[in-house]
């Protein structure tokens, strides 16, 4: 192939649906690529497994193969995605039911499997990543560990002719590596080449952020038509340059300013970007104007691998209450300040345990509108938020009641009390040796 | 004046690392940036947040720096108490910060 044609379906698990099905018709696409396991999703997706063993998988699957799935599977469009979070095989059993509905025989669709890490990294007491500590401090907690997996599983899985991968944890760029690595026949140990579709992966990799989203700054960075924001494609080059661009029509841009931003989001020493396949090196990157939305990109390049897999370890940490409620009109920020030292003061009186604590004041106009609103000295409004962190959820819930009580026992017309306690799932990360881990790929056809 | 007027930014999040870009909007002012935007300007101006180290790196390339602040998320975006735990707003508040007027800018 001269040029590989990428699309990016969604750069989170929550994201908008009707963009892919843009690029899908319109795109002249090869693969298109859905991006949608967040740091903390998987543990999410475990805890969701261990209630119901066909669970596990992104929520949002279904809905967005029912958008493109017909569309791809007539033009030859090869997707890939890690919708699988804790569950590939059940998401490629449910994509398989999602193409039989569709009536799509002869579809094959590839589970890869083997980021799930979670007894080998219970063994071994290994220090911690991006924070202090060790695996043994939350182990006891542990609710899942992920190994982040490199291009090679969807490889193999694109070699025995999957028109639909679906992974759990792999490094982001590799799903668009991959493809790259399959079609232009690149060794695995060819750094400057891994190096430069790993940069084509990371810009596309959260969709709409190079493409106008994230991006707006009225006055100083306009960007037309957000409600309608079209996501990227990059067509590759087989030496791993690119033009990143658009649909055309669709809203947003893709600009210098864009590609910029987006090449250094998430991005720490841009001559040492780990990844799984590669160290990459973006500290070269030239990017050049190529026509209205259009921005070429070369010189990125790379190093050897570390030899070392990024792991996510999912675990309970602790629970989180809140509470807010609001103040209006003259006086407001100090009935505020007084609804905070009441609420402060309440949690020592009735002996609420909090390891941490956090009192904010918000607001803008949220209360009431109007031309004679907001000209003082003093804010309008001003909302309160209180949030401390406790052991259990009885305890961190009456943070939140200790808000709410404000209604009758705290400052004048306190308004709009809003309370929560939830569990939180954190995650943490560690360093494991990648010949630990085994990757699989399993086939469900149609 | 404000760094707003010469630069545009962007931040990112991993763990309870945060890295902010700053990118000139006139590769002309990129010199300028390095000289006025220092890693411990940008502790300062954002000392509330940020616990641990910031260090910067050049991309001149690019017309951008690129900070990153240790300890910089309340403790990780997935256990933070802060309204805003990935510090989405952070690049915002860093286009506060003061730098000397710029002669012969266009803004």
């Amino acid at each position: 192939m001269t040029v590989v044609r990428i699309g990016a379906g969604a750069g989170y698990s929550g994201d908008r649906i009707e963009p892919a099905l843009e690029l899908a018709e319109h795109g002249a696409l090869d693969y298109l690529v859905f991006e949608c396991l967040a740091e903390r999703t998987i543990a999410l997706a475990q805890q969701a497994r261990l209630r119901d063993p066909e669970a596990g998988f992104d929520p949002l699957l279904g809905d967005r193969l029912r958008a493109v799935l017909r569309t791809c599977a007539e033009r030859k469009i090869r997707i890939i995605t890690n919708m699988g979070a804790a569950n590939p095989l059940a998401a490629a059993r449910e994509t398989a039911r999602i193409a039989r509905v569709l009536n799509l025989g002869g579809l094959r669709i590839a589970a890869v499997t083997g980021d799930d890490v979670t007894d080998l990294v219970r063994r071994a007491d290994l220090p911690l990543i991006e924070a202090q500590g060790r695996v043994a401090d939350v182990a006891g907690r542990m609710v899942s560990a992920n190994a982040y997996l490199g291009a090679g599983p969807i490889v193999t899985a694109l070699a025995g002719g999957a028109d639909v991968v679906i992974t759990g944890r792999v490094g982001d760029p590799a799903m668009f590596l991959a493809p790259l690595i399959h079609e232009f026949g690149w060794s695995m140990d060819d750094w400057p080449r891994l190096g430069a579709g790993t940069l084509v992966g990371h810009l596309l990799e959260c969709a709409g952020q190079i493409t106008g989203g994230y991006f707006a700054d009225p006055g100083y960075k306009d960007v037309a038509d957000l409600a309608r924001l079209g996501f990227p494609l990059a067509e590759v080059a087989p030496d791993g340059s690119a033009v990143i661009t658009k649909v055309a029509g669709s809203g947003g841009q893709v600009s210098l300013a864009t590609c910029k931003e987006q090449l250094l989001y998430e991005v720490h020493d841009p001559a040492r970007y780990l990844q799984p396949d590669v160290v990459a090196d973006f500290s070269g990157v030239r990017l050049a104007p190529d026509g209205p939305d259009r921005v070429r990109v070369a010189g990125a390049t790379g190093t050897p691998r570390s030899g070392l897999l990024k792991v996510s370890i999912g675990y309970i940490d602790s629970h989180i209450g809140e509470g807010q409620i609001s103040y209006a009109g003259p006086g407001a920020l100090a009935r505020a300040k007084l609804a905070l030292r009441i609420v402060e003061e309440r949690l020592k009186l009735t002996g609420v345990r909090t390891s941490e604590l956090r009192l904010d004041l918000i607001g803008v106009d949220a209360l009431h509108r109007g031309p004679n609103l907001g000209k003082g000295p003093e804010p309008a409004e001003v909302r309160i938020r209180v949030t401390g962190r406790a052991d259990s959820l009885a305890e961190a819930t009456r943070i939140g009641n200790e808000v709410e009580t404000l209604y009758t026992n705290g400052p004048a017309g306190g308004g709009g009390a809003w309370k929560s306690a939830r569990e939180v799932v954190a995650v943490v990360s560690t360093l494991i040796p990648e010949d630990q881990v085994r990757p699989a790929v399993t086939y469900e056809v149609v | 004046m404000k760094l707003r007027e010469l630069a545009h930014a962007r931040t990112g999040d991993k763990g309870d690392v945060s890295n902010i870009s700053v990118i000139a909007f006139e590769p002309g002012d990129y010199a300028f940036l390095v000289e006025h935007v220092t890693a411990e300007r940008v502790r300062n101006h954002l000392a509330d947040a940020v616990k641990g180290e910031v260090v910067r790196y050049e991309l001149p390339g690019l017309g951008a720096l690129n900070f990153v602040l240790q300890q910089a998320l309340g403790g990780g975006v997935t256990r933070s108490l802060l309204l805003d735990p990935h510090g989405k707003s952070l690049s915002s508040s860093l286009l506060e910060l003061e730098v000397p007027d710029r002669q012969g800018s266009d803004r």
